[in-house]
Order: C-alpha cells, then structure tokens, then sequence
C-alpha cells in the first residue's frame, strides 16, 4: 500500500480531532485573558474547577472508584487558608500547606478503614464528610462565621508581592493549570498509573499481579485530595471571600457534570469540560426564564452524542486496526 | 524437589466441603495438571493457593515459605501468577498495556516517581516496554498490541492473560481452565504455549477439562474428586488409575483409551 502525500494518514486525522477540545477550551481561555470583562471572573472559576475535577479524575476516572465528597477537603484547606491569612496573617502559600496537611489528615482517616473494602462503602463515607464538613462550616460560627461567611481574605501573592488583576490572576491559574494537568498526564503514563488503571479494570486480577489494590486506592485518594484542597485554597484567595455554600452540594454535582461532560479518564477532560460547564450558563442567558431548561437539554444532548466525553471524540474516527 | 506442597488443605462453604484434607506436591520442573468432574474443587484449590480464599484447615508452603493465608498480592510478590477460569483482562487497556500492568513486581516508583519522572523513571519504562513488546510475541500476539484487550477474540484474551501472568516473572504459573471456550486450533497453539512456558523455566500448574490438552501437556497429574484426592502420578498411570477410571474417565472413556 502507498500512501499518497495529499491525502491525510487516518492517524493525524484522528489526532487533529483529538486535538480540537484542547484548541477550543484554549481559544475561550485566550479571549477571556485578551478581551478581559465578566469572562475573566468566568474562567478564573473554571481554572479552579480544572484543578478539582483533574483530582476527582484521578480516583474517579484513573482508579475506578467513586467519591461524593472531594467537596470537603477543599472546604477544609479554603477555610484553613481563610482563617489564617485574615485571622493569623500567615502567607498564602503557608496557609495553604496547613490546609493542604488538615485535607490529606482527614482523607487518610476516611479512606483508610473504608478503601479495603469492596463495592461504594468508600462512596457513602464520603458523602456522609462532605455533609459533616459543611455542617462544621455552617455551626463552629467563632471559627467560620456560620453563613456570614468570611471577608477580606487577601489575594494571591508570595513575600508581599500580589496578584491583584482579574488578568493577572487568571494567568497564574493558568500556569497552576498546566502544572496540574501536566502531573496528571505524567501519574497516567506511569508504573502507579498503570496500577491504578489496573485496580479500577479488574481489583482480582490486579491482586493476582502483586497490586495492592487497598494500597493504590487509598494513594489514588490522597493524591486527589490534594488537588481538591489545592482548588479550595486558591477559590477563597481569588474571590476574597468564603461561605460554606461555596462548598456544598452543589460543587459535587457541578464537578461530575463536568467530569463526565468533558470525558472521565482522559487528560483533557476536566480542562474542557471545567470551561464548557462553566460557559454554557452564561451562553444560555438570552433564554431568560427557560434558561435551566436549555442547560438540562444541552447536557442530555452531550451525553447522548458524546457518551465517552467531548474530549474522546477522536474515537469517533476508527483506528485503523492492525492485523 | 517440591515447588509448591499443600499438606491436609480443607476448605468449607457453610456445609459443603469444597476441598476435603488435599495433599498435593508440585514437583520443581514441567507442567502439573489438577483434574477431576464439576465440583470437584479444583478452583478453590486455586483459590486457596493463590490467597483469594484462605483455608480452614492445612498448610501451603510455596518455594520453602509458609503462604497460608496470605493476600494475594503477597503471594504473587512470592513468584506464583494466576489466570482465571473468566478471563479477568483490564479491558479498557490495550493489549500491550495490559502486559505492562503485569510488570508491576519487578519495577519500583510510585506517586513521586511518576510525578518526577527522572531518567531513570524513563528509562525503566523502555525496558518495560521492550518486556511487553517480547511477551506479546511469545504468545504470538504483536498484530493486536494495540487493541482494547475486551475487543479481542476470546482465544487471544486467554493468551494475553496467560502473557500477563508471565510478565510478572513467576516460579509457578497457575492456568484455571485456559481452553475453556477455545476451538481446537486455538487448544492446539495454546498446548504448545505451555509446553513453551515449561521448557523456559517457569512451572505451570493446570486445572483443566479438557483430557486432550491435559494428556499432551501434563507431565504429572492430580485428581480430584468431591475435594479429595483420588489419584496423582504420570499421564499413563493415572490413565489406568481403576479409581480416576470409575471416577472421571468413566467405562467409555477407559474403553477408548
């Protein structure tokens, strides 16, 4: 078989396509930096949401398993920072290593008893601490205020030096971004990705192999605890202000919605789906009063065309099969 | 020598005595083949010596370690690998993945490795691909590398869990019924698969149905029968075994042989 130089391989093809999620979550994220206004505010929160739903993945979507509460760790770490940036005047980034060891404390001490054993005990515990997280928020009112919630929570910065700027601060959630989704693409290509891939394929056959299924559940548990504190951290910094509804029941569902819109498992699936989610509210807005219905229709349509995820639409296209 | 022993193992579900007082040696060389009806208790003698059901009563001593009731990660970590009656394949992984995931025991790095991802970390990797590329091809499967292992036909996803286990390095490979399902070519070019694995050093240890495939490939056979050991010995004595003959071969199976 020849191939003729004009026509294009069924490979690039494919990798053109899977290129496409990347080039359009970029190009919103590029206008909203150059054209500055509402859409910045827009995409700072999206950025954070990258950063959870990257962690949610990789327990979720790399691991198999499930969790309903990643809501709580981020609400431990953002009120830690909170507390001690504006009550303490600790540095950010020093409040975020205390809420960052309080985060990863608390997912140890759920996911070790509750990862050895099998089937979604691990998924009702964790919602059972996103509920009891909330509650603390809403009750200890000395610490956080109940629903008052706390102010004037300084911006971003190290050493005096802050990131005031809508546009400054989405560039340096940019740079977190890509660090992020830079680790995440580098846990995925690993011996511990592979293990993980592993646990969540078949736990028996993992077993069978010398995997510590309990071992790489729980590890694929802290890691991602660790990204969901890191959101809950810079959320507080970047708006100023925290409120225990920031982190309720509404961020678990936002977070799947984006998680399984942009595609669960693949590394460009919390980065497409974190910006598609977002956006879509504010695109819809013209639909005034029907605006929540067009979202729900939006969604369904998504999920019925692309089951797998707007980021695995390369799939779409065959691979060629070798035989 | 005896690679793996199993001195007076029972095991019970509720009233049942799935394996009755087993004694078994595997002999440090060739192929060992566990035969016997349904319900004889063949898989959970595997079961108990590959650590996924721990024994009520009696020992399994493997390379000269004592590994009764031990997790099976433990025990695979020991050098003893395992195949399953279903093929349990990380299905969503390709075939070349797949045999990568089984190399698990003989490389290090976790969580901070992957995040570094140093030379060293690379280089490792290489060395585990080249590994998967050779097994691929030792069970004649470097045309489907990249294929979803459950996109594979059944006969190639028994050859890629057996590649899998053998990625792992082991001293003993148990195979639960791997032609379970297979036609007789594909059984024909898994007997020479294991005949291969025999000669390259590993021991196979075999639960199997199928006579044809046992008699070519075993150089030793145990049976089983209502979880007791009814007979043990080369092909051709168990063959004229009086016990295996009325138990398992049956009159018409004796005649024909």
């Amino acid at each position: 078989m020849t191939k003729s130089p004009r026509t294009i391989s069924p490979e690039a093809w494919r990798r053109s396509i899977g290129a496409l999620p990347w080039l359009a979550a970029g190009g919103v994220l590029a206008y909203a930096f150059v054209f500055g206004g509402y859409l910045t505010t827009v995409m700072s929160f999206a950025l954070i949401y990258v950063i959870f739903v990257t962690g949610l993945n990789i327990f979720m979507g790399f691991a198999g398993q499930v969790s309903f509460g990643h809501n709580a760790f981020a609400a431990l770490s953002g009120y830690t920072s909170a507390v001690l940036t504006t009550s303490y005047a600790w540095e950010p980034l020093a409040a975020f290593g205390a809420g960052l060891a309080l985060a990863l404390a608390c997912a140890l001490v759920i996911g070790y008893p509750t990862l050895r054993l099998r089937g979604h005990y691990l998924a009702m515990a964790t919602l059972a601490v996103g509920l009891i997280v909330y509650e603390v928020a809403v009750e200890w009112k000395a610490l956080t205020q109940g629903y008052m919630g706390i102010s004037g929570i300084p911006p971003l910065g190290i050493a005096g030096l802050e990131v005031t700027s809508e546009r400054g601060q989405l560039a340096l959630l940019a740079i977190v971004v890509a660090l992020v989704l830079g680790a995440a693409w580098r846990i995925r290509e690993s011996r511990f990705g592979r293990a993980l891939a592993a646990v969540a394929g078949s736990e028996d056959a993992a077993r069978a192999l010398g995997i510590s299924a309990a071992h790489y559940k729980l590890t694929a548990f802290l890691a991602s605890a660790a990204f969901a504190a890191l959101a809950g951290s810079l959320f507080v910094h970047v708006v100023g202000f925290v409120s225990p509804e920031v982190y309720g029941l509404h961020m678990v569902v936002l977070s799947f919605t984006m998680l399984y819109v942009g595609g669960i498992g693949t590394i460009a699936g919390p980065f497409v789906g974190a910006i598609l989610v977002s956006l879509l509210p504010e695109l819809l807005r013209r639909f005034k009063d029907y605006q929540d219905l067009v979202y729900g229709v939006a969604l369904i349509l998504l999920l019925i065309y692309a089951p797998k995820g707007l980021s695995a639409m390369k799939g779409l296209v065959r691979k060629p099969v070798p035989r | 020598m005896t690679l793996l022993a199993l001195s007076n193992v029972t095991k019970r579900f509720g009233g049942l005595v799935a394996v009755d007082n087993v004694t078994v040696s595997v002999p440090e060389s060739g192929v060992t083949a566990v035969i016997g009806p349904n319900g004889a208790g063949k898989t959970t003698l595997f079961n108990v010596i590959s650590g996924f059901a721990a024994p009520d009563r009696g020992r399994v001593v493997f390379g000269g370690v004592d590994i009764t009731g031990l997790p099976p990660e433990r025990i695979a970590a020991q050098g003893l690998a395992r195949t399953f009656q279903l093929v349990q394949l990380f299905g969503a992984l390709s075939a070349f993945e797949n045999i990568k995931a089984g190399c698990h025991l003989h490389t290090r790095g976790g969580l901070m490795a992957a995040l570094l991802r140093l030379p060293h970390t690379r280089h490792r990797e290489r060395e585990v691909e080249e590994e998967a590329r050779r097994l691929l091809a030792f069970v004649g499967l470097s045309g489907n590398a990249d294929i979803p292992a459950a996109n594979l036909p059944y006969g190639r996803q028994r050859l890629l869990e057996i590649a899998r286990a053998l990625a792992t390095r082991p001293k003993l490979l148990l195979l639960d019924e791997p032609a379970a399902g297979l036609n007789s070519a594909e059984t024909t070019r898994l007997s020479d698969t294991i005949r291969k694995i025999a000669g390259g050093g590993a021991k196979v240890l075999l639960i199997e149905h199928d006579m044809k495939l046992v008699m070519s490939t075993a150089d030793h056979i145990v049976v089983l029968d209502f979880g007791r050991k009814i007979a043990e010995g080369a092909p051709d004595e168990v063959r004229r075994d009086p016990a295996v003959v009325a138990a398992y071969l049956g009159v018409s199976g004796a005649q024909r042989a």
